[in-house]
């Protein structure tokens, strides 16, 4: 005991970092934040950590060659012991990464915890996030596969959509004028030099302030935050009622964060690493490439966005978030911080919630996509051709060999793309089917070209067919006083004949 | 006397900053032009030339098939990434269209299916008729073409270069080709 005491006695004379640990461990922090909300923070920390180690690992065998990765991959997945374990974790510890610093962020918007004088670690938090994001989908492009490679052919066509420099932009991202070796070199240094440093640099910048400042205290409703009295407040706070941080707070961020690495680890231990997919080779083209889980809201967005409103939102929307992040504590750094009396930023939260939610779940769906063996794989339900006409069974036919069922569902089976079939026949007239057959439409491609008259008529004939059996097909009301007005003329004149 | 050395030490750092000021520019010329390059490269010598597909007698008259051929500008670790795959249709033996496998929406590789005649793709469902047009979905144009001729029963395009919907250089759908 006396010798680690003369040790430590030794090493701080020389290195003296007794007093400003001893200061860090014992600042007091209001009593209401010692709290189970202010745990993201240190817990997204821990995950950095984690990510650094997983990263340093993996690199010991990773390849980073365009020609080599995938079977590095391969090599870490199955030839090197517990390789698997490590890519899972790390491919785990992103996920959790994202996942943590978005409660971070919630948590400290809805807590007021960005008004003064905490406007720039808010700020720098934002970098934070997007460096983040960074090496989500930097990472993602390193596990070269086929969803890799088609990734970086989305990165390349939104930047050359950038007005004047876009050409130049995607050949700056690419490292030359295709998807190759020297894009998978400058991701990899992107993703192991460029991006890390810059986050311990600004992990670093962003805890000094956290220390310097103090931690956000519990809001209370009814206590607003001036820039005259705040500091004085806070001070009173503090030294008052006050607690040290080392023990009365930081048990619970120890608790918690050992508590995520369980979770990351037991993750990675039961769901394995991601990928990698499909080799990627650019000739195998039967793939649907997909984003990691955190960009499918981007990949669902892209498909619902009208043609023309995709590049200008595509390009100023990132800018104009990013830019709305930056200035928020800088246009609401006084006033109300507790969540009870802000109801539009409650609102904004679970607005923005709902939306990505249900983007992400629209990304996993992808309903707009067609199903590309509906038509030779999926029947057409049996009791949709009970007592059919041969006319009606050949229109079915035609169907499926015209791959309608791609695009089109029946009792669920089948693309979602275009409209459910199952009761076509009460939304259209005959005219109407024939017309939108031909011409098609409302994003349905025109099949005038690509059937024969017959094949027209029988496929009309059979779409006419799907409606429940109690409800009548639609009938055009005044085509039907046409036919009487046609019929009464052939039939006028042999009346005056007599 | 203190007064003055306190100018002149000022003048000697303003005289460092300066100097190192011209050496960081100096150095970062050399950095620019490196980092620079394959837009530079562009410039100079271009990424595109002709290449051959192959025989005719591969692309039967009336139909479209996949063709692959290595991209000309590639490196020796660039391994399966620079084999790039392209639609050949023929139209009537003589004229050709080649569409590129990227989709004008976001690049991701266009599928052919001759039973619907149509181009689809699986990432945000575009559809293309057979001629490259746009036929449905969030493509804002045609399927990019390149520039094809025949010489000696061969086949030859003029490519190197990733199509993206921000380079003019390639004729839109139906646009001018070189035979």
């Amino acid at each position: 005991m006396r010798l680690i005491e003369k040790l430590g006695r030794w090493v701080n004379l020389r290195l003296p970092l007794e007093a400003p640990i001893r200061e860090t461990a014992e600042h007091r922090v209001p009593r209401t934040s010692a709290s189970w909300f202010y745990v993201f923070g240190s817990a997204a920390l821990t995950i950095f950590l984690l990510q650094v180690v997983t990263g340093i690992l993996l690199a010991l065998i990773y390849v980073p060659s365009a020609g080599e990765a995938w079977n590095s991959l391969q090599t870490l997945n199955h030839g090197v012991s517990h390789g698997w374990f490590i890519r899972g974790l790390h491919g785990w510890g992103s996920n959790f990464m994202v996942a943590v610093v978005l409660l971070h962020m919630v948590q400290v918007f809805l807590f007021g915890a960005y008004k003064f004088p905490r406007e720039l670690t808010w700020m720098v938090g934002v970098f934070l996030l997007l460096m983040t994001l960074g090496m989500a989908f930097s990472g993602q492009v390193l596990r070269f596969d086929q969803d890799a490679y088609w990734g970086l052919g989305i990165g390349a066509s939104i930047a050359s959509r950038v007005p004047v420099i876009g050409p130049w932009s995607v050949k700056l991202m690419l490292g030359g004028p295709i998807i190759a070796g020297a894009t998978l070199s400058r991701f990899f240094a992107l993703h192991v030099f460029v991006i890390p440093g810059l986050l311990i640099a600004f992990v670093g910048v962003h805890l000094l302030m956290v220390l310097k400042l103090g931690i956000n205290e519990w809001p209370m409703p009814g206590r607003i935050v001036r820039r005259s009295s705040y500091l004085q407040e806070y001070h009173e706070l503090t030294e008052k009622q006050g607690v040290p941080f080392v023990p009365n707070a930081v048990w619970k961020d120890i608790l918690f964060s050992g508590f995520i690495l369980v979770l990351i680890a037991a993750c990675a231990a039961y769901f394995g690493p991601f990928g990698p997919g499909g080799q990627p080779d650019p000739t195998i083209i039967q793939t649907a490439p997909r984003p990691d889980f955190f960009f499918l809201w981007l990949y669902a967005l892209l498909s619902f966005l009208p043609p023309a409103a995709e590049t200008p939102i595509l390009l100023l929307g990132p800018v104009i978030a990013v830019a709305v992040l930056l200035i928020l504590p800088l246009v609401a750094g006084e006033g109300e911080k507790s969540w009870r009396r802000r109801p539009i930023a409650v609102l904004s939260v679970l607005l923005i919630a709902v939306a990505l939610g249900t983007m992400t779940h629209l990304g996993e769906h992808t309903p707009w996509s067609p199903v590309m063996d509906a038509w030779s794989r999926l029947p057409i339900p049996p009791e949709y051709l009970r007592g059919t006409t041969s006319l009606e069974r050949q229109g079915a036919l035609v169907f499926q060999a015209k791959q309608c069922h791609n695009c089109h569902s029946l009792k669920e089976q089948g693309g979602k793309r275009g409209p459910a079939l199952d009761r076509v026949a009460l939304r259209l007239t005959h005219d109407q089917l024939i017309r939108q057959v031909i011409q098609g439409g409302g994003n349905m491609p025109a099949y005038g070209k690509n059937l024969t008259p017959a094949e027209t008529t029988a496929l009309v004939a059979f779409l006419e067919t799907l409606h429940p059996p109690a409800q009548a097909p639609a009938v055009n009301a005044s085509r039907a006083v046409a036919v009487r007005a046609d019929s009464e003329k052939d039939s006028t004149p042999a009346q005056g004949d007599r | 006397m203190s007064g003055e050395t306190a100018i002149s030490r000022r003048a000697i750092v303003k005289l460092g900053l300066i100097f190192n000021g011209i050496v960081a520019a100096c150095v970062a010329v050399p950095i620019l032009r490196y980092l620079l390059s394959p837009v530079s490269r562009e410039r100079k010598v271009g990424y595109e030339s002709w290449l051959s597909l192959g025989g005719l007698e591969q692309f039967p008259a009336g139909q479209t098939r996949l063709a692959t051929y290595r991209n000309p500008v590639v490196n020796t670790w660039d391994g399966e990434t620079g084999d790039i795959a392209c639609w050949v249709r023929n139209l009537d033996g003589q004229s050709f269209q080649v569409f590129a496998i990227n989709c004008a929406h976001l690049g991701c590789p266009v599928r052919w299916f001759p039973e619907s005649n149509l181009f689809l793709c699986p990432c945000h469902g575009g559809a293309y008729y057979q001629n490259g047009d746009r036929a449905s979905g969030p493509p804002e144009r045609g399927l990019f073409q390149y520039h094809y001729k025949i010489e000696k029963g061969q086949l030859f395009i003029r490519a190197g270069e990733m199509p993206t919907p921000g380079r003019a250089a390639y004729s839109p759908s139906g646009g001018s080709r070189c035979a």
